[in-house]
């Protein structure tokens, strides 16, 4: 983690309520989480448990119902704050064309930094740090709608980046892209983290992207299921099957071969370890 | 004869333009009928836009596509009859909806085909039946639907005509898990009930492996390879090279091949993975 970053909480929802509209149920119930400076955590869950809901108290476009959500210690019900806040949680959705503005890439990944009033040299190296760190610079002056769905979430990716917020929540980022799309866009995420101490909050129906997070929290219908590392989440392989949920392969292959009488350990979620045990016993 | 046939298919998009792009070049398949199979490659590979070609969406700038024997494009007048016979499901179908009931969406198709009422009565509620939706959802409104319901809709709407190729792109974008397996499981029942040719296009390594007998890989505008499944998951790493991955499982016993165990390396599924191990194990009386 970067030097100089004290460890605190970046954002946090304290006793967290809400619902869409008022005659109808609770979408989230008395959520309670926090996150630190510098940690990389996702959330999973089935689509409709709040974790989308969630996200969006994360940077104000939600306001609770019920309790507060807290981003750096500012109240996101503080209306005066807003832009503050949105500084520091930025937000990247999984549909890009409705996150696109411009009509060139470049344009398109400048555009916050314009608003911000950033000074012009430093957008432009911004810019092409942004498009090269998810692979888009020979692109920056093309037309977005020219370019694959893949393609284009990645300069929606970049936009965001450029901002260099302090968090960045990402809501099922890399679900229209193809394997190398997410293994970059997973790629980037960890770099941001590693090189800015960029907190990172990854909602994903990809395993294997939550099996690379330092912290994994899985929701169910509205609250918190489980809040811990992957290794301890994935061993819970029949709790999160009945939640309609995976678990990575070579997880789901130890659990089937203990349930057949080995006893190897369950918290295995990478591939290199599951072939050094299978190793072991087969040779 | 193959019921899908490609000649030198090529596609420019702009062409002339300085954003001149050749998505699919010099494309040669023969598919025969009855075979699902799945269509893989990297984002911008060509397979939109080669899958477009087989309903006559997209006109080739050089070479041809066969439907039965017959050039699709010979008598311009009768590609609307392509469509009824290649149905094509886009990505996030549920965009495309737009009737006031679910009934009437789902009979759309059959409707422009031409068919009597009764013959469309029975389609509707044959296909909302085998896309897993109750009777008592055909008379609302789509708009009232979940967004995994709406999909189902959109499917059932391209199934009610029968189709003899079902082609879907990405069918469980942006699904979860339970989500993507119903979809997945709806799709390989009307496959095996219908016994129509099925073309599922997917990034999900793993969902081709579990439910395509045959894999076309695309890379670059071009076709890699097109085999049996087995055969394609044994050049792993060729594919992993092109900037597709395969399953976890596959990873794990091809390391395990470099590292000099004698073991199979056409491994894609958790199930087969674990009836190796436990024969092997079972062969040396160690269970």
């Amino acid at each position: 983690m970067a030097e100089g970053i004290k460890m605190s909480k970046i954002a946090e929802s304290v006793n967290l309520c809400f619902k869409y509209n008022q005659n109808e149920y609770d979408v989230l119930h008395d959520l309670n989480l926090s996150f630190e400076q510098g940690e990389v955590t996702a959330v999973l869950g089935h689509n409709g448990c709040g974790k989308s809901t969630f996200a969006k108290h994360l940077n104000a476009i939600l306001l609770p119902v019920g309790g507060k959500v807290y981003v750096d210690g500012i109240d996101t019900a503080d209306e005066n704050r807003i832009f503050e806040i949105r500084q520091n949680v930025g937000m990247v959705f999984q549909n890009p064309d409705n996150q696109i503005v411009a009509t060139i890439v470049e344009e398109d990944v400048a555009f916050a930094l314009e608003n911000l009033g950033v000074e012009p040299a430093e957008i432009r190296q911004r810019v092409d740090e942004a498009l090269k760190s998810v692979g888009m610079y020979e692109y920056r002056m093309h037309s977005p709608h020219q370019l694959s769905g893949g393609q284009k979430q990645r300069v929606a990716i970049a936009g965001i980046i450029a901002m260099r917020p302090r968090c960045i929540v990402l809501d099922e980022p890399t679900a229209m892209l193809d394997p190398y799309g997410r293994r970059e866009v997973m790629r980037t995420i960890k770099e941001l983290n590693s090189l800015y101490g960029i907190t990172v909050i990854l909602i994903t129906h990809y395993m294997e992207e939550a099996a690379e997070c330092g912290r994994v929290i899985v929701m169910d219908k509205g609250k918190v299921l489980l809040d811990d590392t992957p290794e301890e989440v994935f061993s819970r392989v029949e709790l999160l099957k009945s939640v309609g949920l995976d678990v990575p392969q070579v997880t789901e292959l130890i659990y089937e071969l203990n349930k057949c009488g080995l006893s190897l350990d369950p918290h295995i979620i990478r591939e290199e370890e599951c072939a050094e045990v299978l190793m072991k016993l087969l040779s | 004869m193959a019921l899908l046939k490609t000649e030198g298919l090529t596609y420019v998009y702009s062409q002339g333009t300085p954003f001149e792009k050749k998505a699919i070049n010099n494309v040669n398949l023969e598919i025969e009928k009855g075979e699902f199979i799945g269509v893989i490659g990297h984002t911008g590979s060509g397979k939109s836009t080669l899958i477009q070609h087989f309903n006559g969406l997209l006109r080739p700038t050089s070479g041809k596509i066969f439907l039965d024997g017959e050039d699709i494009w010979a008598d311009k007048s009768k590609i609307k009859q392509v469509r009824f016979r290649v149905g094509l499901v886009f990505q996030y179908p549920e965009h495309q909806i737009f009737e006031d009931t679910v009934y009437k969406d789902i009979a759309f198709g059959p409707k422009n085909m031409g068919l009597s009422e009764s013959e469309i009565d029975g389609r509707v509620k044959r296909t909302a039946a085998a896309v897993g939706l109750d009777d008592d959802i055909l008379e609302k409104s789509p708009f009232e639907l979940s967004g995994g319901q709406k999909r189902r809709v959109a499917i059932a709407g391209v199934m009610a005509m029968e189709p003899e190729v079902l082609i879907l792109d990405e069918p469980t974008a942006g699904l979860d898990p339970q989500g993507r397996d119903s979809v997945l499981e709806l799709i390989k029942n009307y496959h095996r009930n219908m016994g129509c040719t099925v073309m599922l296009v997917s990034h999900s390594m793993e969902d081709v492996a579990r439910y395509a007998s045959k894999i076309l890989v695309m890379n670059n505008a071009e076709v890699f390879c097109y085999g049996n499944t087995a055969e394609v998951f044994r050049r792993s790493d060729e594919i992993s090279s092109m900037g597709l991955s395969v399953p976890q499982i596959t990873r794990v016993f091809d390391l395990m091949k470099k590292h000099g165990l004698n073991i199979e390396n056409d491994v894609y599924t958790v199930n087969y993975a674990k009836r190796l191990i436990l024969d092997r194990l079972g062969k040396d009386g160690r269970i």
